[in-house]
Parts: structure tokens; C-alpha cells; sequence
């Protein structure tokens, strides 16, 4: 599904259909088109992020920035951050080298292995906390080693961290993918001729060649770790000030019926996303200046 | 640097790429390895190279086996069909790369690699641009860079895959000519691929042709325009008319006419062919000439010194089958002077016929 | 046989360096991370007789939870169809205002925290909200009744079909709609035989993808919908009810029905994937 979410793509001037009598539509025809996506636009997309900061502001700045600076919602902060920051350098890790293996040779069960890197975008979020409860849990496969041996996973950070990467486990290999292979292997091989070793060869001429679609990938990967809400909702417990991350500090405030700090957290997060579309935006225009450099 | 293929095979799942292909190249030559496309050129040279391992064979470098030396090691400059420019380095950068990915002690000093650049950007003339970068390049000026860097790291043997293939023609005709002087100067001992019959004869010592993974001829390009060792080279190798017949003597026999042939060893009644180029035949409007075949004028195309006229076979005598065209050219005052006019009869008598058996007979 | 020699059976040696490292490290951490814990769902239920699973899986308000999250899906998934279409079309080929902007927000469902999304659609359709209070009057009552969870799902959906079919739309080249008008089509006849034919196999990829997210979304249901037991309660809640009640069994037995689901969508997906490449020359 990030080959939704991905794949740096150009995007095309429409003076050229506006002014084309073949792919014009009636004035009236455009005017509905253009009338019933924006409307759609503003009530799904536009309205909920307007909504986020109104809500949050609702009781004032005060209210707002005591939401924020609560020793509960810090620790949130702390939490999602350390998650993270554990989270995707291993899945950057590991999509840089599910890339190169993909991209970079041919072998038996290529197409196999890409679609198995996808699997977990096509399995629930819920699942996903549940398959490390059914390993690392009270009552798990591990269970009673991990008791004997008194650590925790379950109800604790190791189990965040597992859950988060298994839901972002393919953001950064799904966007290197499609782009490595069609980078093609010429400009490796001319590395190796002129003496290049393997490392070399990696730092040199491939990572130069993918840096933007890497850093999009970390870009999608990251966002999704720091919001993500079912898995790290079941393995979590909810322990306030100890494995909350901050969205589910912001669903305990709503069902406290705190609103209004509620949103405040959530706005934080909001911006968040905020920051994710902008960069995602810049790293499109920079690699396609790179793209439309080379004809 | 010699180098000698021997028995190379390589297989591609089902298909055939190298059929057990031998080749000597001698040190110091310029060598073109021509032939259609997926006739395995492309294949040989990356094999040589090292990308490529065949399945069986062997390739000796300077009369040592390389097969299993890893292509790092093999000292070969490699130029990239479509040039595998390094993008996101300067075309300085991209000609030093082979220098700094050198270990330590045998890296040259950075003014070293400064000055060896430089010299190899002068050699190629593109030294003004030595900060660019390849997108910012035209077509003959990234071949140039992929030259140069291939260069930089005094490779042994230079090989080159259709070097000329992604250019326009004036450009084309141009780097030939610059290739071949730069050869010269060099000396080392080049194979570069081409499926331009043209490009090879001009710019090459040697030509190796390949037909379906297996070498057809090697030689000179006089040689092997002038002798070509089988009907595919004859036909690859520029404008040809052929006769079908049968062995008679000294003459090959079509139908009524009789041809009189170069004389190879095939044994007396056997179906063969006879090859000519369309400068190699005469028209002879004297119809009662003893030798040659009787034919219709079709077409007579005049532009520059030389005329091109083209004929046709004479229907069958049940007036069935598709005729056979022929192609003649000669020079534009022989067509003057013969009088020659669309839709007459004429006899083509061939100066100089070369026969094979009938292969598909 | 070997590991090298299984995933290389010609035994070519290979120019570039690390294959045998890089597969190795791919198949051992997708394993760990991904197949292993996956299979521990399977291997969990089969602690159930078929009698049993059965019973766990066609409970009364399970099978309630299933034609809501997948009946809401498909709606969803369908409304997102014909809009994403549209939103793809205008973002494409008309020039308007803010354009830039809408282009980059289509992506916000997939940047904005699931949680965020659920409390902020439920306060925006709540009877005090911005829009529910307009609909309120013609008593249209939206959060915390069946059609939230529908909202709920349709935003989450938007990126997959816009982004699927944009794409394609601004590689198609004008020659086709010139060619098709100057051979007297009309606009509408243009637009429904020659460009629809192409835009298809994408458009069906992304309501595909929409709704396999769909059924398996959680974070922004589970707010507005009001999870009231057999009306507006989603699959992916009952998994959560029954492990809060320690039914670790029962949990794990709808996870399956919800995993095998997923992995005949995933096929499906990739079916429509290979098609649509085929059809437009593309590869993915």
C-alpha cells in the first residue's frame, strides 16, 4: 500500500488539457467535477484538521499549553519519541537491504519475497498488537520464560517497539524498490569495473542515487510510527506516565472527557502530519528536479 | 594485452547467447564484434569483461586464465551502452572515481589525481567541462566522460559496448573518426560492439562476426567484405543479389541463363546460390549475349555520381511466383551511355559471383 | 540443497558484492519480525476444534461486526471510487487556486495518527459539531450510529484511489483523446470508451486497497462509532473486547477470519496490480 502512500511522481502542467479542445469538458461539466471534489475535499480532509487545532484552542492558550506541559503527556512525548527512535533506523536498515537484495539481483522467489515485505500493510493494526500478545503475553508461547526470567515485553516499551515496527515494517523498502530497479544495476557495475568494493559501490554510487526516495521513506515510515494508535493500543496496558505514547494519551484524555486536552495533544500530533506532508512535498519537488535535469 | 576466448558457452535459461565461441584477439588491436542484434556480442564482451560468467570456457588475459578472476581485478576499461554516468558526480569526479576507490597505498596523491584528470578531460577535449554533471552533457560529450573515466584507470584492454549506438548520426560519423585516432595514439588493445556493418569496416583492425552465439568469420574488413565466409556475412555486410541455381562447370545455372561463377570446390549439380553486390553487376542491353540473365528494368534512381537501377526477374512462364528484384549501381554516364529506359529488357551479367551450397534446399 | 544454490540455481557469480549477506539479513528479519508472529494467530487457533472456531466466529454479534465493517468498507470504499476520481481528474488537469495544497493533504489520512482523526470527525459530527449540527435538524444523526463508522472509513480511504489513478491519468497521452475526437466521439463518449478502459484496472486497485484498509482500520472508528454491540461495533474492536476479557482463544479465532480475508485481498491486489501494469505499459 505505499506504493500509494510513495513513488516520487511528476506532476504535469494542466494548461496543456485546459487548452486542448479533445480534452476539454464543457464548461458546465468541469464546474461540477471541480465543485463535487473540492466540496469532498473540504468535508473529509480539510474540515477534521481545521477541526484538531479549533478544538484545541477551544478553552484558550492556557488550558492548551498546560495540557502539553502535564508530566503525563511529557512522558507521552518521551515514549513516542524513544519508539521511534528504535523503530525506524531498524526498518531503514532493513528496507536498505531488502532493496539491494531485490533490486540489485535475480533469484528464485523475487516476487514472493517483495509481496511478503508487504504483508503487514494489508493485516489490521489490531492483529498486529495481538500476534506479540499471543507470543510475549502472560499467557504467550514466551510467557513463562520471560516471567521466570522477569522481563517484560507485553505491557511495557520492548513490546511497542515490536508492535511499531511490524506496522511500519515496509514503508522504507516499498519505496526504494520500485526505484532501485529502475535505477538498474549499469552504474554499479561500472563501480566494480573501475575497482570499487562493496562498500564503495553502496556508499558511493547507490545511496547518492536514492537518498531522496530513502529520506521520503523514512519520512512515512517515522510518521506512522509516532501515530500509530490499534497495535500499540493492545500491547500498551495504558499505564499513564509509562507506556502511554501520545496517541493513546490522547484517547485516555477524551474518554476522561478532557476535550479540550485532548485536542491539545492531538493537535501536537497533527502537526506532526503537518511537517510529514510539507517534506514529503520538498523531497517530490527536489528529486524531481533531479528527474527532469536528466532528459 | 592479448586476449583469447576459448570455447566460451553461455546459456540464458532456453536460450543460446555463446555456442561455443573461440576468438583471438591480438595485443594492440581495434576490434569490432559485429553482428545482428542477440547475436551474443554484447554477451562475449561482458563475459571478457568479467560481468558475465559463461557456463563453461575459458578467457585468457595476456596469456593467463582469468575466468575466475574477479572482474576488479581483470584491469579492463569498460564503456556502458548508455554510458552509466555516475549522476550525481561532476564529470571530474566521475573520471577520478576509479583513483579514489583505490586502497590506500595505492591511491595516487590527490594532486596526482588532479593532474591525471585533467590530462585524460584534455585528451577527450572536455576539460572546460570538468564541473558538470553528466544531465548537463550532450549524448557525444557523455560518451566522451564514460571514455575518459574508463581510462583513468590505465586499463589493459578497452572494451566498449555500442559506443556510437545512442548518438545521432553526424555525431556518430564524428566520435568513429575520434575513436579511431585515439586508438592510434593509445595503442591498447580495443574490442567495442556494433550491429553497424558501416561503423565496423571503417573504424576496425580486425571484424569478428557473430550469427546466432557462434563466431561467422574473423578478419580484415577488406577481407571479410571482399570474402565473406558464409551467405549471412554477405548479407549483413551490405547490398547483395542472389541467384538461386544449380552447378554447372564453371557456371552457375538459373533457369535458362547461365552465370559464370568464381569457381569454388561444390561438387558438379548441386543446388546453390550465388552471391553479388549491386556494383559487381553489368547491364547489357545486347540481349543476344550468351551469358547472364534476362531481366526487366524497373526503376532507374539518379542522385550524385552514381545511378541505382533496380529489376526485376522475368515472370515465370505460368506467370505465378513473385519476381525476384535486383539491384545494380553504376556510375550516372553508363546509364547515359547505354540509353537505358524503365520497362526495357536487358541482360545483368555479373563481373564476379560467389557460390554456396543451397543450405535450404 | 543450499541456501546459495536454492535462491541462485544457475550458480552465476554474481558482479555485485553482499547477496548471500543482504538475502540473509531480508529473510531472517522478516521472519522474526513479520512471519513468525504472524503465524503464531494460525498456530493459537488450532488449539480450537472446527466446532468450536465456528461457534467463536459465527456468534450472533460477531457476524454483526462483520457485515458492518465490511458492508461500511465497500460504501466506503465505493464513495471513495467516484470521488477520488474526481479529486484525481481536477488535481490533474485543471488549474485552480490552492491546488499545490489539496495535492499534498490528499495524503493526510496517511500522516495524521488514526486517533486524531477519530476524535476530530467525531467532534465535527457529533449533535454540537460543525457539521452535525446542520444535519442534526434533518435528523441525520452521524456520530456514534453505523453511518460514523462510514465517515470514519471514507476518510481514511481518500488517499488510495487518488493516488492510484493519478498517476496514470498524467501519463495518458492527449493524442488518444484527439484521435477518439477527431474521429467524431463526444466528451462523454471519449471519457467512457477510451479513457475509463485504461483508468479501470487502477481505479478497481484503489478501491481494492481502500477497502482492505478499511476493514482492518480501528484508531478513527472506534470514537465516532459508539461501539454500541450489534449496530455500530467493527470487527477489529471485538478482537480488543475479547482479549480485555482475557478470551485469548476468541480473539485469536476472528483474527484468522480477518487474516485470511487480508491475505485474499492482498492477492487480489496484486492480480489487479499486474493487470493495470499490463494495460497502461507501466510497471509498478
Amino acid at each position: 500500500m505505499a506504493a500509494v502512500a510513495g513513488v516520487l511522481h511528476a506532476r504535469v502542467d494542466a494548461r496543456r488539457y485546459e487548452t486542448n479542445a479533445a480534452t476539454r469538458e464543457a464548461p458546465w461539466v468541469r464546474r461540477l467535477i471541480l465543485g463535487a471534489a473540492l466540496s469532498f475535499f473540504v468535508l473529509f480532509l480539510l474540515m477534521p484538521l481545521l477541526a484538531v487545532f479549533a478544538e484545541a484552542l477551544r478553552k484558550g492558550w492556557f488550558t492548551y499549553v498546560t495540557a502539553l506541559t502535564d508530566p503525563d503527556a511529557l512522558s507521552a512525548i518521551y515514549l513516542t519519541l524513544l519508539v521511534a527512535a528504535i523503530a525506524v533506523p531498524l526498518n531503514l536498515v532493513f528496507g536498505v537491504v531488502a532493496a539491494w537484495t531485490i533490486a540489485k539481483f535475480e533469484f528464485r522467489g523475487k516476487r514472493f519475497l517483495t509481496t511478503l515485505i508487504d504483508l503487514p500493510f494489508s493485516v489490521s493494526p489490531v492483529i498486529a498488537g495481538l500476534i506479540f500478545v499471543l507470543l510475549f503475553g502472560a499467557q504467550g508461547w514466551f510467557g513463562d520464560w520471560l516471567f521466570e526470567h522477569d522481563i517484560k515485553i507485553i505491557f511495557a516499551v520492548p513490546g511497542l517497539v515490536l508492535a511499531t515496527v511490524f506496522v511500519t515494517f515496509p514503508f522504507v523498502a516499498r519505496e526504494l524498490i520500485p526505484l532501485m530497479e529502475a535505477q538498474g544495476r549499469e552504474e554499479e557495475e561500472a563501480a566494480v569495473v573501475l575497482g570499487a568494493n562493496g562498500w564503495q559501490i553502496f556508499w558511493r554510487v547507490t545511496l547518492p542515487n536514492i537518498k531522496w526516495g530513502l529520506l521520503y521513506g523514512v519520512i512515512l515510515c517515522n510518521a506512522r510510527a509516532m501515530g500509530e494508535f490499534g497495535a500499540v493500543s493492545v500491547v500498551s496496558g495504558h499505564i499513564r506516565g509509562q507506556t502511554n505514547t501520545l496517541p493513546l494519551h490522547v484517547e485516555i484524555l477524551y474518554n476522561e472527557y478532557n476535550f479540550a486536552a485532548a485536542f491539545a495533544v492531538a493537535s501536537l500530533l497533527a502537526l506532526l502530519a503537518m511537517v510529514t506532508l510539507g517534506l514529503k512535498s520538498v523531497i517530490e519537488w527536489k528529486a524531481n528536479q533531479g528527474v527532469t535535469a536528466t532528459d | 594485452m592479448s586476449i583469447q576466448v576459448e570455447h566460451i558457452h553461455k546459456t540464458f535459461g532456453q536460450f543460446v547467447a555463446l555456442d561455443q565461441v573461440s576468438v583471438n584477439f591480438p595485443d594492440g588491436a581495434l576490434t569490432a564484434l559485429l553482428g545482428p542484434s542477440g547475436c551474443g556480442k554484447t554477451t562475449l564482451l561482458r563475459v571478457i569483461a568479467g560481468l558475465e560468467t559463461a557456463d563453461s570456457g575459458r578467457v585468457i588475459l595476456d596469456g593467463e586464465d582469468a575466468s575466475s578472476t574477479h572482474v576488479r581485478q581483470r584491469q579492463v576499461g569498460f564503456v556502458f551502452q548508455h554510458y552509466a554516468l555516475f549522476r550525481h558526480l561532476t564529470v571530474f569526479e566521475n573520471v577520478a572515481f576509479g583513483l579514489r576507490v583505490r586502497p590506500r597505498r595505492t591511491r595516487p596523491k590527490e594532486a596526482e589525481i588532479r593532474l591525471r584528470v585533467h590530462r585524460l578531460l584534455d585528451l577527450v577535449q572536455l576539460d572546460p567541462l570538468a564541473n558538470r554533471f553528466p544531465t548537463q552533457l550532450s549524448g557525444g560529450q557523455r560518451q566522451r566522460v564514460a571514455l575518459a573515466r574508463a581510462l583513468a584507470v590505465e586499463p589493459k584492454v578497452l572494451l566498449l559496448d555500442e559506443p556510437f549506438g545512442a548518438l545521432d548520426a553526424q555525431v556518430r560519423k564524428e566520435l568513429r573518426r575520434w575513436l579511431r585516432r585515439l586508438h592510434d595514439e593509445l595503442h591498447i588493445t580495443s574490442l567495442f560492439v556494433t550491429h553497424d556493418q558501416e561503423e565496423a569496416l571503417e573504424v576496425a583492425d580486425r571484424v569478428v562476426l557473430m550469427h546466432r552465439g557462434r563466431v561467422e568469420q574473423v578478419g580484415t574488413p577488406t577481407e571479410v567484405y571482399e570474402h565473406p565466409a558464409s551467405p549471412f556475412v554477405y548479407g549483413f555486410l551490405g547490398a547483395v543479389n542472389t541467384f538461386h541455381g544449380r552447378i554447372d562447370g564453371t557456371h552457375l545455372r538459373v533457369g535458362e541463363a547461365t552465370l559464370p561463377h568464381d569457381g569454388d570446390a561444390i561438387h558438379q549439380g548441386a543446388d546453390a546460390v550465388g552471391f553479388t553486390r549491386p556494383h559487381e553487376l553489368e547491364i547489357v542491353t545486347d540481349l543476344a549475349t550468351p551469358h547472364g540473365i534476362e531481366v526487366i528494368l524497373d526503376r532507374i534512381l539518379t542522385f550524385g555520381a552514381s545511378a541505382r537501377v533496380e529489376l526485376d526477374s522475368l515472370p515465370d512462364a505460368d506467370g505465378r511466383g513473385e519476381p525476384t528484384h535486383y539491384e545494380v549501381i553504376l556510375p550516372r554516364e553508363k546509364v547515359d551511355a547505354l540509353g537505358l529506359v524503365e520497362g526495357q529488357r536487358v541482360r545483368l551479367v555479373p563481373s564476379r559471383i560467389h557460390v554456396f551450397p543451397n543450405q535450404t534446399a | 540443497m543450499t541456501f546459495a544454490t536454492f535462491f541462485n540455481p544457475t550458480r552465476q557469480t554474481r558482479v555485485l558484492p553482499g547477496f548471500n549477506l543482504a538475502l540473509g539479513y531480508t529473510l531472517v528479519y522478516l521472519s522474526l519480525m513479520v512471519l513468525i508472529p504472524l503465524s503464531a494467530v494460525f498456530i493459537k487457533s488450532a488449539t480450537l476444534s472446527w466446532s468450536e472456531f465456528w461457534a467463536v466466529v459465527s456468534a450472533p454479534r460477531v457476524v454483526a461486526t462483520y457485515q458492518l465493517s465490511f458492508g461500511a468498507s465497500l460504501l466506503a470504499a465505493a464513495i471513495n471510487a467516484v470521488f477520488g476520481l474526481m479529486l484525481a481528474w481536477a488535481l490533474v488537469r485543471y488549474r485552480f487556486p490552492g491546488k499545490k495544497l489539496i495535492d499534498a493533504l490528499v495524503d493526510l489520512p496517511f500522516a495524521l495518527p488514526t486517533a486524531v482523526a477519530g476524535i476530530a470527525l467525531t467532534a465535527l459530527y457529533a449533535g454540537n459539531g460543525w457539521i452535525g449540527s446542520l444535519l442534526e435538524p434533518l435528523g441525520i444523526k452521524v456520530a456514534f450510529t453505523p453511518l460514523g463508522v462510514l465517515v470514519a472509513l471514507v476518510f481514511i480511504g481518500v488517499p488510495f484511489v487518488v493516488r492510484t489513478v493519478q498517476p496514470i491519468l498524467e501519463d495518458l497521452e492527449t493524442e488518444l483523446e484527439e484521435a477518439a475526437a477527431s474521429l467524431g466521439a463526444h466528451r462523454w463518449q471519449i471519457f467512457r470508451r477510451v479513457l475509463l478502459p485504461i483508468l479501470l484496472p487502477a481505479l478497481l486497485t484503489g478501491f481494492a486497497l481502500a477497502f482492505a484498509r478499511a476493514v482492518g482500520e480501528y484508531g478513527s472508528v472506534i470514537f465516532i462509532a459508539g461501539n454500541i454491540p450489534m449496530i455500530s461495533e467493527i470487527t477489529p474492536l471485538i478482537i480488543i473486547t475479547k482479549l480485555e476479557q482475557y478470551d485469548y482463544v476468541g480473539a485469536t479465532a476472528v483474527a484468522v477470519v480477518m487474516l485470511v480475508f487480508s491475505f485474499l485481498m492482498l492477492l487480489f491486489i496484486n492480480l489487479l496490480q499486474a493487470w493495470s501494469a499490463k494495460r497502461t505499459g507501466r510497471n509498478r
